[in-house]
């Protein structure tokens, strides 16, 4: 049954896919086809990384309400980007070249994420706790950030303002490469540790006792999740419920938790929202810079309906 | 053999165990009894590795605990702690099948499959094995729990107060089946107890603890006797003989 359903969701995906290179086609085929295809490379990336490091996530948090960027982890990106950028100085940043810029930050990322969330995340902390973890830690990390933007000069901040807002319709194209192999060497680690997710959904006690070492297990996992909350904020900005309205979109059709079929169908999930909405409202419902406020606001409705769930429980 | 050789612990200043050594030799069932807080589910923990090491070694089957890969160990030895949560969304067979993991990495054969099956049955799920574990009660879950230790095939089986949300036909059950897989596979299964008869029953030894120290040892006809037992839980309890085996009437 759930083979079958993610069989409709891949089609589904191919449909959006088709609809948004083919519809409206006019003029010169081939620019436009180029185009719109370097924007779909960005978007099918950007919808299946938010949604796979919020699967992982949400496994090695026991907690189905938090996403990486509830946790403020794309806040801690922008945080490490302006950091960068206050430590070279914004000529230094911008006379860098883009890709070594990139992994520079996701390295920061990467680092500060383990720090950070590694001791909260040895013991699991009850879910009430995490979302207070989480709304500080997402605080924090914006206060740092908006420090730095006042402590930096005006044309310094210019530099980095441009990547704080959402932007489906702006995607940093010249990041694209560099990002396509990120995604895709965190995907193929994602898909072979889908046997370890499923046990590490079990707690670290029982884990344990299955012959998972807790820490390194879920340091890796933190450190994939970082690449992939770098890659998507990189190329569109910060985006907070998305992967919790795709996460639990997916886990209602496919009725299952396991990760081998949870990570394809939540992926699959995210390519038909954001490839079929960005489609919808670039060619029917006029501006398609909406898109991200439109996303949000399901989203929002999502986590409250989560936890209005989870209280009455 | 389980070597637990002057093994301390203590949390944030307070002193948890003292001192403690043990030799739990392969086969048979081995009971830890004692009153609230005295330990017994700290020292199951340290021997299951789910806490690190402080002072002193443990071994099981001469690979210390604190060294030997989780993955060998996971293949040796099985815990079931005491309020276990279970994920959500996931069936019961699934939860029985995670105890193959050390063996398979999660790709199941058919050697798994019908291992799966056999604990299934052992442990009355096979009418459960399609709901989702949210759904069964305590005692079912706990059930299901068991099984998954069971499953992971090992020589040492860890059980922390299994008995837990048990009624009694499942409790009875589920010693037998220890007694059982002791008796006619070799196991050696470390069983953390409340119910002094259950233990008195099924247990080749008992092991009393109170204060993170042992203070009696033995088999159960020379710890359940007043003396003993009034050391160990604080109160003076009547120990009567039914069919020459000594029953505890400690709720009178």
């Amino acid at each position: 049954m759930a083979n079958n359903r993610i069989a409709i969701l891949a089609a589904l995906s191919v449909l959006s896919v088709i609809a948004f290179l083919t519809i409206g086609l006019r003029g010169n085929i081939g620019f436009v086809l180029e185009l719109r295809a370097i924007k779909l490379v960005a978007l099918l990336q950007v919808g299946v990384s938010i949604a796979v490091s919020t699967v992982i996530f949400q496994t090695v948090t026991g907690n189905r309400i938090v996403t990486p960027s509830i946790m403020g982890l794309d806040a801690l990106y922008l945080f490490g980007q302006m950091a960068l950028v206050f430590a070279l100085g914004g000529l230094g940043y911008s006379a860098l070249n883009p890709q070594i810029k990139f992994a520079g930050e996701v390295l920061v990322l990467m680092a500060l994420a383990c720090a950070l969330l590694l001791p909260m995340l040895r013991s699991r902390l009850d879910m009430g706790l995490m979302l207070l973890a989480g709304v500080v830690f997402g605080v924090l990390f914006r206060s740092l950030h908006s420090l730095l933007a006042r402590l930096i000069d005006p044309n310094e901040f210019a530099v980095v303002q441009g990547a704080s807002f959402a932007n489906f319709n702006a995607v940093r194209t010249d990041l694209l490469a560099f990002a396509s192999v990120l995604t895709v060497a965190a995907l193929i680690l994602a898909w072979r540790a889908r046997h370890v997710l499923d046990v590490v959904s079990l707690g670290s006690d029982t884990a344990t006792g299955l012959g998972i070492t807790w820490s390194r297990t879920v340091a890796g996992l933190l450190v994939l999740v970082s690449a992939l909350v770098a890659v998507s904020t990189a190329l569109v900005g910060p985006v907070a419920f998305f992967g919790l309205l795709v996460v639990a979109l997916a886990e209602r059709i496919v009725n299952t938790r396991r990760h081998a079929v949870l990570l394809p169908a939540a992926a699959l999930t995210g390519i038909v929202i954001l490839v079929g909405g960005q489609t919808l409202f670039q060619h029917w419902l006029g501006s398609s810079s909406t898109l991200g406020v439109v996303i949000e606001f399901f989203g929002g409705i999502a986590f409250l309906l989560l936890l209005l769930m989870r209280s009455r429980t | 053999m389980i070597r637990i050789e002057n093994v301390s612990l203590s949390h944030q200043a307070t002193p948890i165990l003292h001192n403690i050594s043990l030799t739990i030799p392969k086969g048979g069932v081995t009971a830890l009894v004692g009153p609230n807080g005295a330990g017994k589910s700290s020292l199951l923990s340290l021997v299951a590795r789910l806490q690190p090491l402080q002072t002193g070694a443990i071994s099981i089957d001469g690979l210390p605990v604190d060294t030997t890969s989780n993955r060998t160990l996971a293949k040796i030895a099985a815990i079931l702690r005491q309020d276990s949560v279970v994920a959500s969304r996931l069936r019961v067979r699934e939860l029985v099948g995670f105890g193959r993991f050390p063996h398979n990495r999660g790709r199941l054969n058919e050697t798994d499959r019908a291992i799966i099956e056999q604990s299934l049955d052992q442990f009355d799920l096979a009418d459960l094995a399609g709901r989702f574990v949210d759904t069964l009660s305590g005692g079912q879950r706990q059930r299901a729990l068991v099984a998954m230790a069971f499953c992971q095939g090992t020589d040492y089986l860890l059980l922390d107060e299994p008995l837990n949300n048990l009624d009694m036909y499942y409790a009875r059950d589920l010693m037998r089946s220890l007694r059982q897989v002791a008796d006619e596979n070799g196991k050696t299964v470390v069983i953390v107890l409340h119910d002094i008869n259950m233990a008195g029953a099924y247990a080749d030894r008992i092991v009393a603890m109170k204060g993170g120290r042992v203070i009696a040892d033995g088999a159960p006809t020379e710890m359940l006797t007043t003396p003993v037992l009034q050391d160990v839980f604080g109160f003076a309890m009547q120990v009567a003989t039914i069919n020459g085996k000594p029953i505890v009437l400690h709720h009178l």
